[in-house]
């Protein structure tokens, strides 16, 4: 079944410079000399080690656990020694707790990953341990482990499992890649999921400037139970799962709520391929395709990356800098993050690292607001930011946060738009972070 | 550009210095100077007009308006120590709807103290750009009217007699109007920006294409007029002169689409519009005056910030359950 043209209220049209990688096939990425794999992957507790200094591990091995639900496990992308556990940089900025491994080139894999014969007999609990403890988290950029958004659902009466292949920040291109490359395996991971919350519809959510992946899901999609190929327009920031359930299902999820809240499910396609890797070869997560690309990297590619792989190793395979780069980031330009230590490493949930240049940046100064409107007239989620920002300049947080900060998804597009180059999204931001403090 | 090295054990990769902010990372290219230019632009057209029409005249009030316009800005901004900011245009686009506004017999001074109650009085001393709390252009326009009536209302025709505007005719129930076809060009009296109508649509169209104006604005406008002068007793058969004529065009594209003073939502606009149009029908009909858009516009600026108070943009996530 297919849908077209759906969309949601609000939202800009980027120029996405995604041509620079797109159609550049996954190419495997030699595995890098050292490794640092950080305990904190994702959204939740930290995880402890499970080895220690001078111990030898295989590909697959865990490496790392917690027992508490909102964890995920960590596992060895390469064979190896563990040489240190120490704090590092990683690529959002923070210190985090990581374990060196360095390589022996071996690529001796763990004798603990098999397929998993029995598992639609498995109870849901049972499952859910199996996807914790193969580590699986959301990997459009986002990292919440994927068990425990099963577990919240599944007493919500999900009626719609929707994947996200919209990728809407511009340069990335991995969630395309994947698309393209394990089209069955997407499309057998969505029922696996749909079966498991004992949802009725499925549906696949790609950005209409993606044709080749749509028409890959259109071939095989009619041999499946209620799966829809879902046509969405290409607008920023499509992408955000709340407007992802808005378009594809018209419902609204209220301010703080969740896609549970309006009997949906949202996962990421790159999440949905482990899910399936792990069910049928029993893989847990430690590699994934990074998209390489901007202006100011030499050779853009999309590269099957081991997780830990430093940002400098994965640059460097791709022929490294131009004579002009200036920014290194890790996700798209609208909402990624500037990574300062190029040792940090690739993570589970790294979509992408996308190298910005001088010529590209905008350094034309913040001049007054004129009220033309344009900042309402984008944001997604109906917001004034033209206000907030005025509140947040007179630092009258309240204002702010009665004028809806909170609702704010720091999408860019409001930072974006705006002709008096007003740090719009930066001020909203400011906002949400001292409204939360304030409310402790 | 420096360069450091990264890592001068391992594989040392020249890496440039590295820029730290936060997103989001990319701009779109327009500015308020952009803006401002297009704006421009789409005066060109009934610029052109008021010159071909009204000859040298017209480009000497328009070039003195703009430069006084321009001049005063840098003036006011150097003496209350603020950032100069006349690169921006907006003062060059005052400066061409105050010149719009004034009857091509101007004598040359009017435009310099037009140009000194727009700029200073109105926009710089309540806060520059962004703050003016009504329209710099009509509201010059307005003081003026009160100051120098008979010098703003000595109306010629392009052909150099003084005569009475299509919406005076009207008003004084004579039948001889010109025709629709010269008023919609601009071969008739009035000010120097407000004679052609399809001049002026033609730029209001290119503020819509370009999406610099919200069609809301100028759509309901023009339509609220009409309905209401019609439900005021106004003939059918008058409408198309009445809609050509008396500066509404020029007011409902240009000038009630302010960004400063409308309402910043589209509800908010919606309202502006309607009380533009009843009001301009209401001066029109029920007045003195044969013309009402600048009056009408000017009250609706002053009442945009209780608009705005009451079309509050609802946010996206406040769903009743």
């Amino acid at each position: 079944m297919k849908m077209n043209n759906l969309s949601f209220k609000g939202g800009t049209h980027i120029k996405d410079y995604k041509d620079l990688s797109a159609e550049k096939a996954t190419e495997r990425m030699e595995d890098p000399k050292i490794v640092h794999i950080p305990l904190d992957q994702h959204i939740g507790s930290v995880c402890e080690p499970l080895v220690q200094v001078n111990d030898v591990v295989k590909i697959g091995q865990k490496i790392g656990s917690s027992s508490a639900s909102l964890s995920s496990d960590v596992h060895s992308s390469v064979s190896g020694v563990v040489t240190a556990i120490e704090e590092m940089y990683t690529t959002d900025g923070s210190l985090s707790k990581c374990i060196t491994i360095e390589t022996d080139g071996l690529n001796e894999v763990d004798e603990s990953i098999k397929p998993i014969e029995n598992f639609k007999s498995l109870s849901f609990e049972e499952k859910c341990d199996l996807i914790k403890g193969a580590g699986i988290i959301g990997m459009g950029g986002a990292g919440f482990p994927l068990h425990s958004k099963l577990q919240s659902a599944v007493g919500a009466n999900i009626d719609s499992v929707i994947l996200n292949g919209a990728e809407c920040e511009p340069y990335l291109n991995s969630d395309y890649r994947v698309m393209l490359e394990k089209t069955v395996n997407i499309v057998e991971g969505l029922q696996i999921i749909k079966e498991m919350l004992n949802a009725e519809a499925g549906y696949i959510a790609i950005e209409d400037n993606k044709p080749k992946a749509i028409d890959a899901f259109n071939e095989i999609a009619d041999n499946y139970n209620n799966v829809t190929v879902a046509s969405l327009v290409t607008k920023f920031p499509q992408g955000d799962s709340t407007r992802i359930v808005n378009a594809v299902t018209g419902r609204r999820i209220p301010s703080g709520g969740r896609t549970s809240n309006v009997q949906c499910t949202v996962t990421n396609v790159g999440t949905v391929n482990a899910l399936y890797e792990l069910v049928s070869e029993g893989k847990p997560v430690y590699e994934r395709i990074v998209s390489v690309t901007g202006q100011g990297v030499k050779e853009p590619k999309n590269l099957m990356v081991k997780v830990g792989t430093s940002v400098k190793d994965v640059i460097e395979y791709c022929g490294g800098f131009n004579d002009n780069a200036n920014k290194v980031l890790s996700g798209g330009p609208m909402t990624g993050n500037t990574i300062f230590d190029l040792d940090a490493p690739i993570t589970k949930s790294t979509t992408g690292i996308v190298v910005l240049t001088e010529d590209l940046e905008d350094t034309r100064l913040e001049s007054p607001c004129i009220k033309c409107s344009r900042c309402i007239d984008v944001c997604p989620q109906f917001l004034m930011p033209n206000i907030i920002n005025a509140a947040v300049n007179k630092e009258k947080y309240d204002l702010a946060d009665e004028h809806g900060a909170n609702d704010c998804i720091e999408c860019g597009s409001c930072s974006y738009i705006c002709p008096a180059k007003r740090k719009l999204t930066e001020s909203i931001a400011l906002a949400r972070k001292e409204i939360k403090l304030r409310k402790k | 550009m420096e360069k450091t090295n990264v890592n001068s054990e391992a594989s040392a990769i020249l890496s440039p210095r590295l820029q730290v902010s936060k997103s989001p990372h990319l701009k779109d290219k327009e500015s308020t100077t952009t803006v401002m230019l297009d704006v421009i632009i789409a005066l060109l057209p009934a610029l052109i007009g008021s010159v071909y029409f009204f000859k040298m005249k017209a480009l000497i009030l328009i070039a003195i308006s703009v430069v006084s316009c321009v001049g005063f800005e840098l003036l006011s901004q150097k003496i209350m120590k603020k950032p100069v900011r006349i690169s921006d245009l907006s003062a060059v686009v005052t400066g061409l709807l105050l010149a719009f506004n004034l009857p091509a017999s101007s004598p040359i001074w009017l435009p310099v103290f037009g140009a000194f109650f727009a700029i200073v009085i109105i926009k710089e001393v309540f806060g520059g750009i962004g703050n003016n709390f009504i329209n710099p252009a009509l509201g010059a326009r307005a003081i003026l009217m009160a100051s120098w009536g008979a010098e703003m209302t000595n109306y010629i025709n392009p052909d150099g007699m003084s005569t009475a505007t299509p919406l005076q005719i009207i008003k004084s129930g004579s039948a001889s109007l010109p025709s629709l076809q010269r008023m919609a060009i601009g071969d008739v009296a009035g000010v120097l920006g407000e004679t052609s109508a399809v001049l002026l649509i033609l730029g209001g169209i290119y503020l819509l294409v370009r999406k610099v104006i919200n069609w809301r604005i100028p759509a309901i406008y023009i339509g609220s007029t009409a309905i209401m002068l019609v439900a005021l007793g106004i003939d059918f058969s008058l409408l198309p002169a009445e809609l050509l004529s008396g500066g509404l065009m020029l007011g409902a594209f240009f000038m009630a689409t302010d960004y400063v003073t409308c309402p910043v939502t589209n509800k908010g606009k919606v309202v502006f519009a309607l009380g533009c149009g009843i009001i301009t029908a209401i001066i029109r009909v029920l007045g003195n005056m044969p013309e009402g858009v600048s009056y009408a516009i000017l009250i609706m600026n002053t009442s945009t910030p209780l608009i705005d108070k009451f079309t509050k943009t609802k946010l996206f996530g406040e769903v009743k359950n």
